[in-house]
């Protein structure tokens, strides 16, 4: 290995002060809200708060779960993540799978995939779609934050790519065999997949927890509303509905500031908890879905 | 003939659930596109509004803010795609001359955090800090003299706050594809480089990013298609009445118009628009990337 010049040196030592200075830069509005979340309501009226807690108290915390309407919209979202994500997920593999066969195996292939694509191009607009729930009865339920989304068709796209990039002499051989495709589906296709169902399923636990416009025009009644719709109204408008003498209290203690940066963090959590677990697939499978050669 | 018929069967059973879904919530309101061309009484319903061909589409070109719409929602939408691009691609390569996998690892986990969080989440903290009488960025614009402009009340900054916290949340994530560009070339092509006298900066030059100039010329290209699509979430949240002459976009217009004010027809209309507009380039975007990067979406 040759020795590296100092200019090289330099460069290196740049770099690495660059990326990580940029990485801190991403990061430092989000742990000055923390900090605010965590802070004292005089600390963060006087504008004391930077990036460290300032007289350290869960208080905000303690009000934005003990309010019904947070602990409602907690539920409603994650009772989505958990009928929506399988949801989709089964969608796609069915979808992806014919998808991905020859023409000379599937000779409808053409159209059903033409018939996907063709929404990914096209679309009715938001009013047309908004009219389809409505006559269709789904306002203000559940299902009509998962229905109209349960088909994701970049998802779709995505899976049947890494589906093509199996070898083909195994399913031949597992046919042979006397397997059915259904089989050929759960016990070969799926575990080969493990990337692209992993980045798939991130997307799909992703968009259910992050979806607020739907919940947001689909539900008149707010304890319908999901997580993130919930905490729109919040963020956008703070108005002190009527409240008890209890909350009053409570609520001297905090102000509008620290809530609202509690309330945002308790959104944050799950996402941040998770993603970068997923990390080493994610990458895999978006790099195999979207340049596909 | 009937044989394969039978052979096929469970890949139609497969289909099915998908496509009735899509069926129904992609198609029908498609057809409610009619819409656009009724003056759209919801008591009558879409079979009897009276029909009145072009009217909304005549009408709304003649509203002095239409226009003002379209060239906002263009504007925004490409200083994003271009600021997006230079972001991402400037970050992979500062990223990929380095050798440390930890460090790499690490860096890239950090950055990609805001691309998982709504623009609810990142809204909320950018009011916040963003915020002139009490936000962290005034403080700290005040440590170095800089009195701080209202970067989201003014009409002159709204549009570069929306394009700076949109390359905020996405340039890491998107720097993904051109990572997985730069690992994939050939390192006998460096090599080669190294014997014929090139110093680094040649071999970046000569070597890395004509490496990874397919995939940018493909980028491009399909970004054609997201012209008109300047984000509505990140604005819908963002925009306040103050900031309605550079901020309103073609989204949030039509969902005051829409759902807000109850005109339907001319949502519609407009809606329809912009579909008809962004399908073209979307399709021109395929057309172009299968010609110049061989590129085919299935």
């Amino acid at each position: 290995m040759k020795r590296l010049s100092l200019g090289r040196k330099l460069f290196l030592t740049a770099d690495y002060l660059f990326l990580t200075g940029l990485a801190i830069l991403c990061l430092l509005p989000l742990v000055n809200v923390l900090a605010i979340s965590f802070s004292s309501s005089t600390a963060a009226t006087a504008n004391l708060v930077k990036f460290w807690p300032i007289d350290f108290n869960l208080k905000s915390y303690t009000y934005a779960l003990s309010k019904p309407e947070f602990a409602d919209a907690y539920w409603v979202s994650f009772k989505r993540i958990l009928i929506g994500t399988p949801v989709n997920i089964v969608l796609t593999l069915l979808v992806a799978y014919p998808l991905s066969k020859d023409d000379r195996l599937f000779r409808w292939r053409k159209y059903y995939s033409w018939a996907f694509i063709f929404t990914m191009l096209f679309s009715g607009g938001l009013i047309p779609w908004y009219m389809t729930i409505k006559t269709l009865g789904l306002i203000d339920t559940f299902w009509a934050l998962v229905l109209p989304g349960a088909v994701p068709v970049f998802s779709v796209i995505l899976l049947l790519n890494f589906f093509r990039g199996i070898p083909k002499e195994i399913e031949e051989a597992a046919l042979i065999d006397g397997c059915s495709h259904w089989r050929i589906l759960w016990r070969i296709f799926l575990p080969l997949s493990a990337p692209a169902v992993a980045t798939i399923t991130l997307f799909a636990l992703v968009g259910h927890w992050n979806s607020w416009f739907d919940g947001l025009i689909l539900m008149n009644k707010t304890e319908h509303y999901p997580l993130q719709s919930y905490l729109q109204t919040l963020v956008i408008s703070f108005d002190l509905k009527i409240m008890n003498v209890k909350e009053a209290e409570l609520l001297s203690q905090i102000n509008n500031r620290t809530l609202k940066a509690s309330q945002i963090f308790l959104a944050a959590l799950p996402i941040m908890l998770t993603y970068p677990f997923l990390q080493k697939y994610f990458m895999k499978g978006i790099v195999m879905g979207s340049v596909k050669g | 003939m009937k044989s394969s018929w039978r052979r096929e069967l469970p890949f139609h059973i497969m289909v099915w659930p998908g496509l009735l879904a899509v069926l129904i919530f992609s198609y029908v309101p498609m057809a409610g596109i009619v819409i656009a061309f009724e003056k759209f009484i919801p008591s009558k319903g879409i079979f009897q509004s009276p029909w009145i061909g072009f009217d909304n589409f005549r009408f709304l070109f003649e509203q002095p803010d239409f226009a003002q719409i379209i060239r906002n929602t263009v504007v925004i939408a490409v200083a994003k795609i271009v600021a997006g691009l230079v972001a991402s691609i400037g970050f992979a390569l500062l990223l990929n001359e380095l050798g440390k996998a930890f460090f790499k690892r690490t860096i890239q986990t950090l950055v990609y955090l805001p691309h998982f969080l709504s623009w609810i989440i990142l809204g909320g903290i950018l009011i916040d800090i963003l915020s002139p009488s009490e936000g962290i960025v005034s403080w700290a614009l005040g440590l170095i003299g800089i009195d701080a402009p209202f970067f989201l009340g003014s009409s002159s900054w709204f549009p570069f706050t929306l394009v700076v916290s949109d390359v905020w949340k996405e340039f890491g994530f998107g720097a993904i594809v051109y990572l997985a560009a730069l690992t994939s070339i050939d390192p006998t092509h460096y090599e080669a480089a190294v014997i014929d006298g090139a110093d680094r900066w040649r071999q970046t030059w000569h070597v890395t990013l004509p490496g990874i100039a397919p995939i940018v010329v493909l980028m491009v290209t399909l970004s054609l298609g997201n012209v008109l699509n300047a984000g509505f979430d990140q604005v819908f949240i963002l925009l306040s009445p103050t900031v309605m002459d550079t901020g309103d976009i073609i989204d949030t217009w039509v969902y005051r118009m829409g759902l807000v004010n109850a005109q339907y027809g001319l949502a519609t209309a407009v809606g329809l628009f912009k579909s008809v507009i962004s399908s073209i380039l979307i399709v021109a975007s395929f057309v172009l990337a299968s010609k110049f990067a061989n590129y085919r979406v299935f």
